[in-house]
């Protein structure tokens, strides 16, 4: 080629680039809408499951009023759906759930997304999609100071309760049949009810999730009495649930994970519900960020752990 | 909407040696165990609260309509989350109740919760049966020299049970029918597989489809029994008698 | 052991918070009611009709439903078929389903009961009246709607009542679903602030002051009626 051809071919290029890089050329081919994104854009609607009392993650201060770490996350999410689909205004529909029936409940359209403390694991994949992972917690035991439990071998013959339908629940079952531990597992609808029954006296301790048990301890009415002990039977990585096959839906909500991590953006919301006091009672979990979370944090994946 | 139908999930391993069919069949087992023991509660109480309620007396009587308005006016529900969550608050042994195993405690306040209940619906059963039989009956029997207690244990009971078969039925019946409340307070009974079973095999379809079939079958059972019995036990001479 | 009772939960806004729950339990009875006195009567004139065919029908779906727990119904049409409900229905995309879906399994279920009522009501009528009717040259339809009904219904409305009342204390089983009406809002307020043992109670009492009155009224009706 003669040198003036060469320079404009290559300035041709480099403009093509720099047009299409800053949007200016003509669009793509608008892609088809379908699934849950399709269906939010017919109906203005997206349907969000809110859970009770999973704190400090997803949790209601009563009258309809949500609040939390992955409440405020799965905010995030929506305003960013809301962009995507070119939305002026999006309704939010606010349905409760219980770790019982959320995963049935995306499955069967009552919700589009749920961001609360649900557990990433294969058997779960199969049923769910799980977005870019939220939280690293490892499965421990709240139980009244002096009570003598110390760890789980602690709990032989003793009465324990945890949460139906939580990885905690299965774990323990597990656990008291392999090891012939005897014990007496009882199963509440939620964290409150399981705390409620710990707190009455009906069980020695408490299993589930280390975050979720200081959340509970913070909500009680005196939270010195109680004390997180044990080694962590399990680490699990919480992740929001939606509807699987669904890739458009997921690549939304992920980016808008991967975005807040990235940016560092995360560490003040994580401050907000782990370094300070939060509500009803204004406590401090006092929950330093573990290298786990770190890690996570500086990369970004849905990968289920264990 | 594609679904997986999944037949064999039954028989895949649940926990350690058992199946998935082993736990609908404990749940079926437990519910059978708490409506026969709530009956016997029933029966015995509402049968004593019948006989209070046509004693001439205004107190006994009374007693009666107030038990009887008190526990038909306050949903099961909340009388099984009484039982269970109020009463050993409020109760001077409450703690050592709370020690017990929690299969007790949720077996405890069902069968109580369900007993008393039941009571009284049938206490107005009873009332009408023997308000229903000819006043004769229980005059002859105080002219034969029988004290009134007598008179309803020799006379107007064994009558007035002969004729309630049918609508007793319709109570034990129900008695089933309402022991699946006991599942919100945790106990395993055959509802509460449903859930889980639901929940561990992801087959919603299969799952509810087995417990409902399950509850049919014991409804159809004790309707075939208490039809049994009711052949057995027919008098002559009334309606439905031979 | 006295407990130390504390009812300082029942403040302004959780009071309010359970009027809201007792409006949810008037709505799902009201409903649950109507459709299921219209659908129960439909039911029962099918039961009683002479084509084998539909007599099966109305039986088959009456003993079904009379024969499986209140609880089960609810579960059914709360995890497993919301779905299909919203196709069958062809409802927008946004209606709240756990509402519609206690809805429907209330109203199925209550029709199944409200129909036993009512056929027993409409054979209670002297055969004479509907054999009178038809000789005036009325359809069947006609007789039962001018005639047979009017009068059955005077016998029926005590017991259409009770089992009015029996609905609403059986909308608590809601709890099962995601759905708070009183008894569920009750209950998350005793949890939330602890108060368990105040709150079951206050909603007990709130149930046992309504439903006494209301038998009370029915009672009364029942006598003005004379039957």
């Amino acid at each position: 080629m003669t040198r003036p051809k060469l320079f404009v071919t290559v300035a041709t290029l480099v403009t093509l680039v720099i047009v299409h890089a800053l949007g200016l050329g003509p669009p793509a081919q608008a892609a088809e809408l379908s699934g849950t994104l399709k269906k939010i854009k017919d109906t203005g609607t997206i349907t969000l499951g809110v859970r009770e009392s999973s704190i400090p993650f997803n949790y209601s201060l009563g009258g309809g009023q949500q609040v939390g770490y992955s409440w405020e996350i799965m905010g995030r999410a929506v305003e960013a759906i809301k962009a995507e689909l070119g939305l002026q205004t999006l309704r939010i529909k606010q349905i409760p759930v219980t770790p019982q029936d959320r995963i049935t409940l995306v499955q069967n359209g009552t919700i589009d997304l749920e961001c609360s403390s649900t557990t990433n694991n294969l058997e779960r994949q199969r049923q769910v999609a799980f977005s870019n992972s939220l939280f690293i917690i490892g499965t421990r035991l709240l139980t009244r100071r002096g009570s003598g439990v110390e760890d789980f071998a602690d709990l032989k013959g003793k009465n324990v309760v945890t949460t139906a339908g939580t990885t905690s629940e299965r774990l323990l079952r597990k656990m008291n049949d392999d090891g012939n531990l005897g014990i007496n597992i009882i199963s509440a609808k939620e964290h409150g009810q399981s705390f409620l029954t710990l707190e009455s006296g009906r069980a020695v301790a408490f299993m589930m999730d280390d975050a979720l048990l200081f959340g509970e301890r913070a909500k009680a009415r005196s939270p010195n009495d109680w004390v997180v002990v044990g080694r962590p039977q399990s680490r699990e990585a919480y992740g929001c649930i939606m509807r699987r096959d669904d890739p458009p839906f997921k690549r939304v909500v992920d980016a808008t994970i991967a975005r807040l991590m990235k940016s560092g953006e995360i560490e003040a919301i994580y401050a907000r519900w782990f370094l300070q006091p939060v509500p009803p009672r204004n406590l401090n979990l006092s929950f330093p960020l573990s290298e786990d979370m770190k890690r996570l944090f500086k990369n970004p994946n849905d990968q289920a752990l264990e | 909407m594609s679904y997986h139908w999944h037949w064999g999930v039954f028989l895949e391993q649940a926990a350690r040696n058992r199946t998935y069919l082993d736990w609908l069949c404990s749940g079926a087992w437990i519910t059978l165990a708490l409506g026969l023991v709530s009956w016997t509660i029933a029966l015995g109480l509402g049968t004593v609260l019948g006989v209070l309620r046509t004693l001439p007396s205004r107190f006994w009587s009374g007693l009666a309509v107030g038990y009887v308005d008190l526990f038909r006016s306050v949903p099961l529900l909340v009388q099984l989350f009484i039982w269970y969550f109020v009463l050993p608050e409020l109760l001077p042994h409450g703690d050592t109740i709370k020690q017990l195993p929690p299969w007790l405690q949720q077996a405890g306040a069902a069968v109580l919760c369900l007993g008393t209940f039941t009571a009284a619906r049938v206490c107005e059963q009873v009332r009408s049966g023997i308000a229903a039989l000819p006043r004769d009956l229980e005059n002859a029997g105080l002219a034969l020299g029988l004290t009134r207690a007598e008179t309803y244990r020799h006379v107007l009971l064994p009558v007035s049970f002969r004729l309630l078969v049918p609508p007793l039925t319709s109570e034990l019946l129900n008695v089933f029918k309402n022991s699946a409340v006991a599942s919100t307070i945790g106990l395993l009974d055959l509802a509460a597989q449903g859930r889980q079973l639901l929940d561990y095999t992801a087959q919603p379809y299969e799952s509810f489809i087995a417990v409902t079939l399950l509850y049919l079958a014991i409804n159809v059972a004790v309707m075939l029994l208490m039809r049994w019995v009711e052949q057995r036990w027919r008098i002559p001479g009334y309606i439905g008698g031979k | 052991m006295a407990y130390p009772f504390d009812f300082s939960s029942l403040d302004r806004r959780n009071l309010e918070i359970l009027g809201e729950g007792m409006a949810l339990s008037l709505e799902i009875t009201g409903v649950a009611v109507v459709i299921g006195i219209g659908w129960g009567t439909l039911l029962a004139t099918m039961r009683l009709s002479s084509r084998r065919p539909l007599r099966w029908l109305a039986a088959g779906y009456v003993n079904l439903f009379r024969a499986i727990p209140l609880v089960m119904v609810l579960l059914w049409f709360f995890l497993v078929v919301p779905r299909l409900l919203q196709r069958t229905l062809h409802l927008p995309a946004d209606t709240d389903l756990r509402l519609v879906s206690a809805l429907v399994a209330f109203s199925l279920f209550e029709a199944a009961y409200y129909s036993e009522i009512i056929r027993a009501g409409i054979q209670a009528v002297p055969k004479g009246q509907l054999a009178a009717s038809l000789a005036l040259g009325m359809t069947y339809g006609q007789s039962m709607r001018l005639v047979i009904l009017p009068q059955a219904l005077r016998h029926m409305l005590p017991l259409l009542l009770t089992q009015a009342i029996v609905l609403f204390q059986d909308t608590s089983l809601v709890y099962v679903s995601a759905l708070a009406d009183f008894f569920g809002q009750a209950y998350g307020i005793g949890e939330r602030d602890g108060r368990i043992v105040e709150l079951l109670l206050f909603a007990g009492a709130t149930y046992l002051v309504m439903c006494v009155i209301a038998s009370r009224m029915v009672q009364r009706l029942a006598r003005r009626v004379g039957r």
